[in-house]
């Protein structure tokens, strides 16, 4: 018999049962559709961690941070450990050959001591206030759009210049609506603690691939009901094309020079220094590597100066986005084994219904078997009959629903925030696919075998 | 060598306990281009010998000979390619697929011997049209009367050109004036030369047949075979084996 045969065949039984064979095929149409929405809710997490990820140094770059809490048996030394100073980041960019571009840091962070900006009556706290040197444009993944960055000239005069995110320039100067340049505030003159400081430039707005493309489709078609609707104020956090907190934290950022940060704000918490002559204790130092390979041995050369700056003392730690990655990739895998399970279990339970259905089925057509088979059908034939069926319905099934995953990803999508919006990939829809297929066959293979084996005679005779 | 050839052929079943032979001891030759009729009483075993024959069961002991071929040893397999190039089947209930027009009934056989899709509709309209149903083609089993079914099914047991022609009372579903009909077609098939071995409980029936084959208790009770010395020469032993 042949394969297009046994497949009309199979097709014909099909539909002179339709509302059953449609029963069957849900548990297969929910099982695929899981799978396929899962995986592309999998990879819209990706996507926006990804760009989350460049967006913040990428994996190339090297944190140090101060660290407070000694190893066990430094503790006594603490009152000794000389934090993290300029002292640091002359001996790194002398002793430290894989790394470049060592920045020193002073931050200061909105939630553990916020500073405030204002201009004519609009005030806003900026999520941080850093002053570094001017490669941390660099090392930061930093995009001046606007004016220029400070030069080392400001740097060594301690200018009181500073570059502002977008978000600092919405709360102040205000965000228009609908204008894709809004206003550029460059040469303006904000407070900053109430000291003085010209804007000289502007980042970018920072923000997720999909967001963007979001924002764009909105400009392109704007929807009145939300443009009349009033406007608020948003602050820092602000979700509307903010999308994943490293992108609203790099808006709402005011970049000085270190040298002003330390002289204008010195006796701030975060700049605090042990003594009128000690030097100043920096927030972090920021550096990079040129290939990822390097990552381990760099951090060994980076710790080896250290410790000998430090007197053997290990009151810093480092920061590196792998760790990040790690976590993240960490939380991807549980996503994507969760859902993995869900839809398993869905297409083992939509199997199950193949398997039962067939069952069913071939008890109905014993006499159809039986004539089949002394017309001359062999047991493969009738074999191949049976799973050929049940792998129709589950194919069936699962072309359905991959259709239906659509609606759900773009269901889903509706309320997943916009940079980790899902996509649904290829690969996705052709595993789920090949998985319907293997349903179908697995659940066929039984109920075929017990078809195969009915005797012909036995066949014939019952009813 | 005759065309069918059983040697001291057994068929036992064994139902708790009891020991059922339905077919004992029964050796028999069968020439190409016979019209045999099988008769007996219910329960006598003229379907088991009938489905032995056929291939589609295997006998308890003995041997068997089909067209020069070993069939009680047979495979499976090779049984279901016997059944479906030598045999053709025509029985009590019809047995055609209901889901199917008469047509696709038709093609069945074909379909298992592989033959391709313009040539079978061909084979298989010619089929109908040597039976009378060319215009029914399109209809459903169930919309044809007891007599059309039984021609479609005849129709169907003889379009792969069988050997042997099977029927297990073929008439006994139907009214003595359709059955006539029936019985009438396979005279006229006989006529053309095709072996045909009729299964029936009916005198009547069998008497259209040249020779008749009667089967009590499993064994061959009586023969007329007109080969035999002679017309209506009643033979009262089995054939010796
Ligand atoms: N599968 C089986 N298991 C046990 N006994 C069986 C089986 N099939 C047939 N028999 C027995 O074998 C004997 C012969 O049965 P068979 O069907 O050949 O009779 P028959 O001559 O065709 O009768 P009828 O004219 O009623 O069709 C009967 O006694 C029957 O009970
Ligand atoms: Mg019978």
């Amino acid at each position: 018999m042949s394969f297009w045969n046994t497949i009309g065949s199979g097709l014909r039984e099909i539909w002179a049962y339709k509302f059953r064979s449609l029963l069957t095929m849900l548990g297969i149409i929910l099982g695929v559709s899981a799978l396929v929405a899962m995986s592309a809710l999998v990879k819209g997490m990706e996507n926006g961690t990804r760009e989350a990820l460049v967006a913040a140094g990428g994996l190339e770059k090297i944190r140090v941070e101060p660290q407070y809490e000694l190893p066990a048996h430094q503790r006594h030394l603490l009152d000794q450990a000389p934090g993290l100073t300029m002292e640091d980041v002359y001996a790194l960019e002398s002793g430290a050959p894989l790394v470049h571009q060592v920045t020193p840091a002073v931050e200061q962070y909105r939630y553990r001591e916020p500073m405030v900006a204002t201009y004519k009556g609009k005030t806003v706290e900026p999520f941080l206030v850093m002053g570094s040197w001017p490669a941390v444009l660099e090392i930061n993944e930093h995009v001046i759009e606007h004016g220029r960055m400070f030069a080392d000239l400001d740097e060594e005069q301690a200018s009181s210049v500073c570059v502002i995110g977008t978000g600092i320039r919405d709360e102040l100067f205000g965000e228009p609506e609908g204008d894709e340049t809004g206003v550029v505030p460059i040469g303006e003159t904000i407070y900053v603690n109430g000291l003085p400081f010209t804007i000289i430039g502007m980042f970018e707005r920072y923000e997720s691939e999909s967001a963007k493309k979001e924002r764009e489709f909105r400009r392109l078609n704007p929807q009145p009901a939300e443009a009349a609707g009033p406007v608020r104020s948003r602050g820092w956090g602000g979700n509307r094309g903010g999308g994943h907190f490293i992108f609203r934290m790099k808006n709402n950022t005011i970049l000085i020079p270190l040298s002003t940060m330390m002289l204008k704000f010195r006796g701030m918490n975060g700049i605090s220094s042990t003594g009128e002559a000690a030097p100043v204790r920096l927030s972090n130092l920021n550096m990079k590597i040129s290939r990822i390979e390097d990552l381990e041995p760099a951090i060994q050369q980076v710790r080896n100066v250290l410790m000998m700056t430090h007197k053997g003392i290990e009151d810093f730690t480092f920061r590196t986005q792998e760790d990040w990655a790690e976590e993240i990739q960490n939380v991807i895998r549980n996503a994507r084994l969760s859902g993995g399970v869900i839809a398993g279990i869905c297409l083992i339970v939509g199997g199950i219904g193949i398997m039962n259905i067939m069952l069913a089925s071939i008890s109905e057509r014993v006499r159809e078997i039986g004539i089949r088979k002394s017309v001359g059908a062999t047991n493969l034939d009738v074999f191949v009959q049976i799973l050929v069926e049940s792998t129709v319905i589950s194919v069936l099934g699962g072309i359905a629903g991959i259709g239906t995953s659509y609606a759900l990803v773009g269901l889903i999508a509706s309320f997943t925030p916009t940079d980790n919006s899902p996509v649904v990939t290829l690969n996705a829809v052709s595993i789920a696919f090949a998985f319907s297929v293997g349903v179908g066959i697995l659940a066929g293979l039984y109920p075929a075998i017990r078809a195969s084996r009915l005797h012909p005679i036995q066949a014939l005779r019952y009813d | 060598m005759a065309l069918l050839e059983l040697r001291n052929v057994s068929k036992i079943y064994t139902l708790g306990g009891e020991v059922i032979r339905a077919l004992d001891d029964v050796s028999l030759d069968i020439d190409g281009g016979e019209f045999v009729s099988v008769i007996g009483p219910s329960g006598s075993g003229k379907s088991t010998l009938m489905h032995i024959l056929g291939c589609l069961d295997s006998p308890t002991h003995g041997t068997i000979q089909l067209d020069g071929q070993m069939i009680h040893s047979a495979s499976a397999k090779q049984l279901a390619h016997i059944r479906n190039q030598k045999i053709g089947f025509v029985f009590q209930f019809f047995n055609l697929l209901p889901k199917m027009n008469v047509l696709q009934n038709v093609e069945l056989p074909m379909i298992y011997a592989g033959i391709s899709g313009a040539r079978r509709r061909e084979r298989a309209m010619e089929m109908l049209k040597m039976v009378g149903l060319e215009n029914r083609a399109r209809h459903r089993p169930s919309q044809l009367s007891g007599g059309q079914q039984q021609r479609v099914a005849i129709a169907r047991g003889l379009v792969n050109d069988p050997r042997i022609l099977f029927a297990d009372e073929p008439t006994g579903n139907l009214d003595s004036h359709t059955g006539e009909a029936i019985l009438e077609l396979f005279r006229e098939l006989s006529t053309k030369g095709r072996t045909i071995i009729l299964v029936t409980h009916d005198p009547e029936i069998a008497a259209v047949t040249s020779r008749r084959i009667e089967i009590r208790d499993g064994k061959i009770a009586s023969q007329v075979d007109p080969r035999l010395a002679g017309l209506d020469r009643v033979a009262t032993a089995p054939v010796a084996g």
